[in-house]
């Protein structure tokens, strides 16, 4: 199998060539763009927002501890089973178990990207459950058979002419060019997979420490189904999707909103707080939450890259990212794609088989520019490429950059460098973008620029003469 | 160990490295959140038909059909009205006094929500009607809880929402709901809330926007003493 590295340069160069998916993926995001920055300006201070945004996901991690034992209480206090798990194996293990003493014939799910992450369709597949997505991206990605192309938007790469052949195979539908009807085909599909569900499992977009509850935000309704009709009620979340009070979700909602689908707030946004209580008419009889730690805490203990844990996933530096603009969310090979994907995969997976993806950037910014819990996502991206190096650079590109670093601080060496540069041009123009050149890995999808005539420092020269 | 107290010793292990100036990083004060959040969240007027007004402008964005109407048999005609207009053959509601009076004109198959009402009935349905806890004049929204909408299902099953409000249940923000939500039942908060804002929706195909992805294909929000009133006595 070939590494992650030589994977990625496969996928992004197949992916540059081709220019359908490319033109998919810039028009959805321009439309993108438009409304949210219409809904951003509606803010008072929509700059001043990102700040408190922060200022309030890094008071949750900073006392982390405390409101993951506040928020369990609480859950515990309303007869919800509150399960730590180091790891996707655990996570796993707990819920397959579930499933089997609960005798589940089938599952339904709404969006959760930490199941992705810990990749629980495959394992309750294989231990023979029936298990369906209900986000309609999730749903249609599901039939295919492959991951989410973007953490917010799953199925951003197809066209409806693509979904309705899929659906034709897959569900016998009738063929169809009306995304409202495609809509409907999975709508009437997935009702009955509500109703006769056993387990319900659906992610949380924040915890809320104070009242022990776990907030929902989707548009489709899916979610609200999924936690209102299985006599089971699974949740998995990562650790540090923490906030300290219930009045936070205030902000936190419109602002995930804005930044994810650039809506003011979405569809629905619920909090639940246990399974139905003895005066409640409907809703689970369970409800078990799985706080999943998964390697989030050696991420906590990098000082410099903490703040990533203050990320919502509201996908919107992978909207802005001109790398994912044209490279498309499968290439990266993770689970969470775009700058935030590549800043945390190598803490999450491993630095030496993940650090090309912060390589992978043109350190624009417009991430960082964009982040509404202002994350330093592109100077983690440098930091990354520094750790990297650091830990385990070749011994060729110490040299390399030894050489260059002596070169560029001495004056003379490097006039002399920049002429012999010169003569070796024409050399190079012999081999330009063959094997043999040099400089292939620039030639041969690029030009070489050529030199100018006379330099900066000759110019200069001329001038204070 | 348990992989709780590997989890927690892990956090307070890392913690004692502290990060000083990370962009945005403060300590914010318990109480200082409401004040900060509603400085920077989208402006709303200070008075109620100013409120009814933007939440008028946010419905007709959203796709939700608003009703403003001046009292309870102007309610009770509008629900007449849908019943006609869409079709009704049924309609299911929470046992409540009220909302049962104001259908009273509407003779329809009813079911009224109890533990024994079967899902696959209340899929049936032609519309839920349900109450609320408030409508939020920023956003559009309406709240509601498993105690104010029947329990979960009844808002979400059918494929037509129809909410009745009064006047003293508008709201002009986010954090004026959530005020509202911890004065009236914290601690015991109802196992569901949800804020809902305009009828289910996806942009999942080829981002174009449709309408009833998995719930509601319509949302209508009849709001009592909406119509050219000040606001009932808050209850």
């Amino acid at each position: 199998m070939a590494s992650a590295a030589s994977q990625f340069d496969i996928d992004a160069t197949r992916m540059v060539g081709d220019t359908d998916q490319r033109e998919m993926v810039q028009r959805s995001l321009s439309g993108y763009e438009k409304t949210r920055s219409s809904n951003a300006s509606r803010f008072q201070d929509w700059e001043s927002a990102r700040t408190l945004a922060a200022a309030i996901k890094d008071e949750a991690i900073r006392h982390l501890d405390q409101y993951l034992v506040q928020f369990e209480e609480k859950l515990v206090a309303r007869g919800v089973k509150v399960f730590w798990a180091n790891d996707a194996v655990e996570a796993r293990t707990y819920i397959l178990d579930l499933a089997r003493t609960k005798q589940a014939k089938s599952i339904v799910k709404s969006k959760t990207m930490v199941s992705e992450e810990i990749h629980l369709n495959e394992a309750l597949e294989e231990a023979g459950f029936h298990v369906v997505e209900s986000d309609l991206g999730e749903f249609i990605v599901q039939l295919r058979h492959e991951p989410p192309y973007h953490i917010v938007f799953p199925a951003m790469h197809l066209t409806r002419g693509q979904i309705s052949e899929l659906f034709q195979q897959k569900l016998g539908a009738q063929p169809t060019a009306d995304p409202e009807e495609l809509t409907m085909i999975a709508r009437k599909a997935l009702r009955q997979e509500y109703l006769s569900a056993d387990i319900g499992i659906t992610g949380a977009n924040f915890a809320v420490a104070e009242t022990g509850m776990i907030s929902i935000t989707e548009n489709e309704g899916n979610a609200r189904l999924t936690c209102a009709l299985p006599k089971t009620h699974v949740v998995l979340l990562g650790i540090e999707k923490v906030l300290p009070r219930l009045a936070d979700l205030a902000l936190f909602l419109p602002m995930l909103a804005t930044a994810g689908t650039g809506q003011q707030i979405t569809c629905y946004n619920s909090m639940v707080s246990g399974p139905r209580s003895a005066e409640e008419l409907d809703g689970p009889e369970e409800m078990h939450v799985i706080l999943l730690d998964n390697s989030r805490t050696r991420l906590l203990a990098d000082a410099e890259q903490r703040d990533s844990l203050r990320c919502i996933r509201c996908g919107a530096c992978l909207n802005v990212c001109p790398i994912f603009r044209n490279v498309g969310g499968h290439t990266y090979g993770t689970t969470y794609q775009g700058p935030i994907g590549s800043v945390i995969t190598p803490h999450l997976r491993g630095l030496q088989s993940w650090q090309h993806l912060s390589q992978a950037s043109s350190l624009c910014g417009a991430c960082t520019e964009t982040c509404p819990v202002k994350i330093d996502l592109h100077h983690h991206l440098l930091q990354n490429r520094r750790n990297a190096v650091a830990e385990k650079g070749s011994p060729f590109q110490r040299l390399g950059f030894k050489a260059f670093a002596f070169v560029v601080n001495r004056p003379s060496w490097f006039g002399i460098a920049i002429r012999a540069m010169k003569v070796f041009a024409p050399l190079q123009r012999l081999f330009n973008a063959t094997s043999a050149d040099p400089a292939w890995s620039w030639t041969k999808s690029r030009e070489l620029p050529a030199f100018a005539r006379k330099s900066f420092r000759d110019l200069w020269k001329q001038r204070t003469q | 160990m348990s992989a709780r107290d590997s989890i927690l010793a892990r956090i307070r292990e890392a913690l004692r490295v502290s990060v000083p100036g990370h962009p945005g990083e403060r300590e914010t004060q318990p109480n200082d959140g409401v004040t900060g959040v509603r400085q920077v969240l989208p402006q709303v007027p200070d008075d109620f038909p100013g409120q009814v007004a933007l939440f008028a402008e946010r419905s007709e964005g959203l796709k939700t059909e608003f009703l403003p109407c001046a009292d309870d048999s102007a309610a009770s005609a509008q629900l007449k009205m849908l019943a006609e207009r869409e079709k009704w053959e049924s309609i299911a509601l929470p046992a409540d006094d009220r909302i049962r009076t104001l259908l009273s004109a509407v003779s329809l198959s009813k079911i009224e929500v109890s533990r024994a009402t079967a899902k696959t009935d209340l899929e049936k349905v032609s519309a839920g009607i349900t109450g609320c806890d408030a409508l939020i004049a920023q956003t559009g929204s309406v709240l509601v809880t498993a105690a104010s909408a029947g329990g979960r299902a009844l808002s979400v099953l059918p494929v037509h929402h129809v909410v009745i409000a009064m006047s003293s249940q508008v709201v002009p923000d986010l954090p004026a709901a959530f005020e509202l939500l911890e004065r009236k039942y914290a601690p015991n908060f109802p196992s569901f809330m949800t804020f809902i804002t305009g009828p289910s929706r996806t942009g999942d195909i080829e981002r174009v926007l449709v309408l009833g992805a998995h719930g509601p294909r319509k949302l209508s929000v009849i709001l009592i003493g909406g119509e050219g009133t000040e606001p009932a006595t808050p209850s």
